[in-house]
């Protein structure tokens, strides 16, 4: 079957349709499906198109209960009002138990059923703790290819907002108004500044004030002034989401895209690495640090699954 | 007083039930409405389709109104309404056809649910966020407390939390904690001196169960924390304004599909529930029919429960005595037991901030009991007779007629309401209703206003109920309840093995994780099988994805393609799945997922099952499959039977 390349060839022609048969293959862990992820991700990959997949990939994470889900519905119809086609990958926060998983995210993003050009699909966290799930890397790349917006929701703070910035060309982290964690997690370093923070529930008043200037001055004592704070509320009538979509394109276009890009796929190559050669493998390469530093160092133009081969091949010379 | 709860198809057919009804002997009304009018749609809504006139009579406007309660003199009677999320609206429509009889508003007797709360965590007809509904309901309360007095505003409903798998403590816990959500909203709106009047005009709607001896233990402790709780939270002096008024509807989750006629034994046991004991006797009775969990009830079925409750009151010797269970240790100790267990569960609730803000907590405990009962059902440790011991029966007469003892209402009843309806709006004088819609907005907006002005002038100039809810819809935001089941424990697991077996190899064949979509199609909010089947596959190791309720065929449609799901089960109680579930299976060719088999849960009569096979459905499923596991193998062997690959079973 040619499954990959017919999916990559439907995708690079922007018909936004592929995506469930797209999603259903890079999901597939079968090693025939395996290889035609490849051929798919080969197909859309820059060298391929000759540029960088178009689509604005958003990272949207924050801790659970703040109200993500609302915001992606104000969100999604926003980039519809101005005519972007949105995918949204849900990784969902329920927690696996007995292997199986309740998906209960897409519930709280309202969207309209007939409009063909916003996809959401729902995946369960991955078996490690707040990591993405292995799927999610693959199927960001290949939809960026025909949607003009991918988003990726995680949920907590700390271990996700890294893993979404390895993905995502621009990170949002979402927070509520009273949420001293986040803060505290800023000053003390165990989180990464995002690209943007955003507090909800702006409708309260003087608390989401008082939250935005506490992560204000935060953001200062950091020496990262520069740093988008937004405030929003996505009850009727919502604020701020218009601002919102505005930062986000605003971060994407001072972007180096390629530079950025180039990374994501590089740790994807090596996400992908270490869930098929485990801890042992990175071992072999000297350790997480050392085998990304080792990447930086290879060919630009390589895909992911050709970098793969290389840190396969690498490891098996160490080892 | 003894009444019935009846209404069906339109407000014509159902004014002749109740004609004949009171004839009967019946002392007051009882209505039901159908879901589009408890949820805020008009009959021509796309959310209504297939639920017109179903459960209930669909009320649409003040013609509708007028109609139903023709020839009954609103003066003499009193008449319950099962309505919350439009409370308000139903209400003022009632007001505003009582005034054309000559009939003020202060001479009024009755009872609006007017309970949001429990519509959150069990009965699924909310419109609106909790924030603005619970002012619509201390609207209502304020309202009424001045110009309504002789009205019961709201009936606090434990009934359906029994119904959403509670035990007695969450009965009584959660039923007092919404209690004191209401009479905190209600706090903020009246004057201090209303307070004692506010307190004495709220009732509750109880569930009784067969374990009967308990049922009446849980009552007693209502009546003792109602009591403290006037006394102590809200400082109300006077006795009688302190007195635990309830009605009650016996239990409805017992009874059984199986052997159907069993459940006229259980109804007078838990009817006993609620009478034995003088001093915490129901007010009112409504006792559901023996059928009910085949389909909608017959006028003679109906009969026959107002019959039992004709017998206890005018036959036995029930009422000649004192309160039985004064002095009685056994009653006193269960009594103290349930006091102990309601007040701490009521202190984690008004920790978590009160019963608005613990919806989620107290969701996700009824479907973590609802799951525990289902599984000693399973395991054969809580005996249902019929069900799951002594399932043997001679085949029985009462079901033996063509549409299986119950009541059908007519399909022609929903184009009829949508024309009805497109009449009335062309007659009526649409800059008076535009004004008044325009008026009810800016109300809406303003909280310091009392909202019913606004409603009772928007009833008055001839809005409808679709008209008058997508109003408050654009003002207040729409909701989505929690669903409850992410919290829910897993079965322990020695007993799901083989079945975990199963559902691991069918997915390593698959290559990806067999997955389910699990959909509540149409404006029916009874969500336990939907919650139990979501929580039971994601235990045997599938992934679920699980919307909750109402949802639209399209919407079902669109997430099953897009989340890639091996199999689709939609489950139905309202009676629309004839409608509905063809509509779904369409839809599903539509968004390009026609191979995805479906599956079916419900209260489906047996020839309805058959014409759903053959209109593409794979397997039907009725309350009498108790055995989850058993439908959770199925749903693999259908799924591996599909992708042509191998269920795994022993070979």
């Amino acid at each position: 079957m040619a499954e990959g390349a017919d999916l990559g060839e439907r995708l690079r022609t922007g018909d936004l349709s592929a995506a469930p048969a797209v999603l259903n293959l890079v999901e597939n862990r079968s090693p025939a499906a395996r290889s035609e992820t490849a051929q798919l991700l080969a197909a859309v990959s820059p060298s391929a198109l000759g540029h960088e997949p178009p689509a604005q990939v958003v990272g949207v994470t924050g801790p659970p209960g703040v109200g993500k889900s609302s915001l992606l519905s104000r969100l999604v119809s926003e980039w519809r009002a101005r005519r972007r086609s949105v995918a949204v990958l849900a990784v969902d926060p329920s927690s696996r138990r007995s292997g199986g998983s309740l998906l209960g995210d897409r519930a709280r993003i309202e969207v309209d059923p007939a409009d063909r050009e916003v996809y959401i699909r729902s995946t369960a966290v991955g078996d490690r703790l707040g990591g993405l799930a292995p799927a999610t890397r693959a199927a960001a790349s290949a939809l960026a290819a025909a949607f003009d917006v991918v988003v990726i929701e995680t949920v907590g703070v700390g271990q996700s907002e890294t893993e979404v910035a390895d993905v995502a060309d621009t990170v949002a982290v979402v927070v509520q108004p009273g949420s001293g964690d986040v803060l505290q997690f800023l000053k003390s370093g165990i989180m990464e500044i995002p690209d943007v923070l955003v507090v909800t529930k702006a409708d309260l008043g003087r608390p989401a004030m008082r939250a935005l200037a506490d992560l204000r001055a935060a953001l200062r004592s950091l020496g990262a002034r520069e740093i988008p704070v937004i405030a929003v509320s996505s009850i009727p009538p919502p604020t701020g989401i218009c601002e919102l979509v505005d930062t986000l394109d605003a971060h994407r276009a001072a972007l180096d895209l390629p530079a950025r890009r180039l990374r994501a796929r590089r740790l994807h190559a090596l996400a992908d690495f270490s869930a098929e050669y485990g801890d042992r493998g990175v071992r072999a390469l000297g350790g997480r640090r050392a085998a990304e530093r080792w990447l930086e160092q290879q060919d630009p133009g390589l895909d992911v699954a050709e970098l793969e081969r290389t840190l396969a091949a690498q490891a098996s010379r160490n080892s | 007083m003894m009444r019935t709860y009846a209404g069906h198809s339109d407000a014509r057919r159902s004014n002749e039930l109740y004609r004949g009804n009171l004839a009967k002997g019946q002392t007051g009304l009882s209505v039901a409405f159908d879901l589009p009018t408890q949820t805020g749609y008009d009959p021509d809504h796309e959310l209504a389709r297939g639920e017109v006139g179903k459960v209930g009579v669909s009320i649409a406007d003040l013609d509708d109104m007028r109609t139903l309660l023709d020839g009954i003199p609103l003066d003499q009677m009193n008449t319950s309404m099962t309505i919350n999320a439009t409370a308000a609206w139903l209400l003022a429509l009632y007001i505003v056809t009582a005034e054309a009889q000559g009939v003020t508003e202060n001479e009024l007797q009755g009872t609006t649910q007017n309970d949001i709360l429990k519509e959150y965590l069990s009965r699924g007809t909310y419109a609106f966020p909790p924030g603005p509904s619970m002012r619509l309901i201390a609207d209502t309360i304020a309202y009424t407390v001045e110009h309504v007095p002789k009205w019961n505003p709201i009936n606090i409903c434990s009934y359906h939390l029994q119904e959403a798998g509670a035990t007695p403590v969450q009965e009584i816990a959660y039923a007092m904690s919404n209690a004191i959500a209401v009479l905190d909203a209600v706090s903020e709106r009246v004057d201090e001196g209303l307070m004692g009047a506010v307190f004495g005009r709220i009732s509750f709607f109880v569930n009784a169960g067969v374990r009967f001896i308990e049922e009446h233990a849980k009552l007693r402790a209502m009546a003792v924390l109602w009591d403290e709780l006037g006394l102590e939270r809200y400082g109300v002096q006077d006795e009688r304004h302190r007195r635990f008024r309830y009605g009650v509807q016996v239990n409805s989750l017992g009874l059984t599909e199986a052997q159907p006629e069993n459940n006229a034994y259980r109804i007078a046991l838990e009817a006993l529930a609620v009478t034995l004991g003088r001093s915490v006797r129901a007010r009112a009775v409504q006792l559901p029919a023996w059928n009910e969990a085949l389909g909608l009830p017959r006028p003679w079925d109906q009969q026959w429960s107002l019959r039992l409750q004709q017998i206890l009151a005018y036959e036995t010797d029930l009422l000649d005595y004192p309160d039985i269970f004064e002095g009685s240790k056994v009653m006193e100790g269960l009594v103290a037991e349930l006091l102990d267990g309601a007040r701490e569960e009521m202190k984690r609730v008004q920790e978590l901030g009160g019963a608005v803000e613990a919806v989620d907590y107290m969701k996700a405990a009824l479907v973590e009991s609802h799951r525990a009962r289902i599984n000693r059902i399973e395991s054969g440790e809580l005996v249902v007779v019929g069900v799951n011991r002594y399932t043997e029966t001679a085949p029985s007469p009462l079901t033996a007629d063509g549409e299986g003892g119950i009541l059908v209402v007519d399909p022609e009843v929903e184009a009829e309401r949508r024309a009805a309806l497109e009449e009335w709006r062309s007659r009526r004088d649409q800059a008076a209703v535009d004004a008044a819609l325009a008026e009810l907005a800016r109300a809406a907006r303003d909280d310091s206003e009392n909202i019913m002005f606004a409603t009772i002038a928007a009833a008055r100039a001839g809005a409808t109920t679709g008209e008058w809810a997508q109003t408050l819809r654009s003002e207040f935001g729409g909701y989505r309840a929690p669903t409850g089941v992410g919290d829910a424990a897993s079965v322990p697991s020695e007993e799901l093995a083989e079945l975990r077996d199963e559902v691991e190899r069918v997915s390593e064949s698959l290559g990806r994780r067999l997955k389910i979509l699990v959909g509540k199609p149409g404006l029916d909010g009874h969500s336990n099988g939907a919650e139990q089947i979501a929580v039971r596959a994601r235990d045997v190791g599938m992934d679920v994805v699980y919307q909750g309720i109402r949802l639209t065929p399209a919407e079902i449609a669109t997430s099953a393609a897009q989340e890639g799901v091996h199999v689709v089960g939609l489950s139905i109680l309202s009676g629309s799945h004839a409608q509905l579930i063809p509509s779904v299976i369409e839809a599903l060719g539509e968004a390009g997922a026609g191979e995805v088999p479906v599956i079916v849960g419900g209260i489906i009569p047996d020839a309805d099952a058959v014409r759903l096979r053959a209109a593409g459905v794979a397997a039907v499923y009725t309350p009498k499959d108790f055995d989850l596991n058993r439908i959770m193998h199925e749903i693999v062997e259908l799924v591996a039977e599909r992708q042509r690959v191998q269920a795994g079973v022993r070979a």
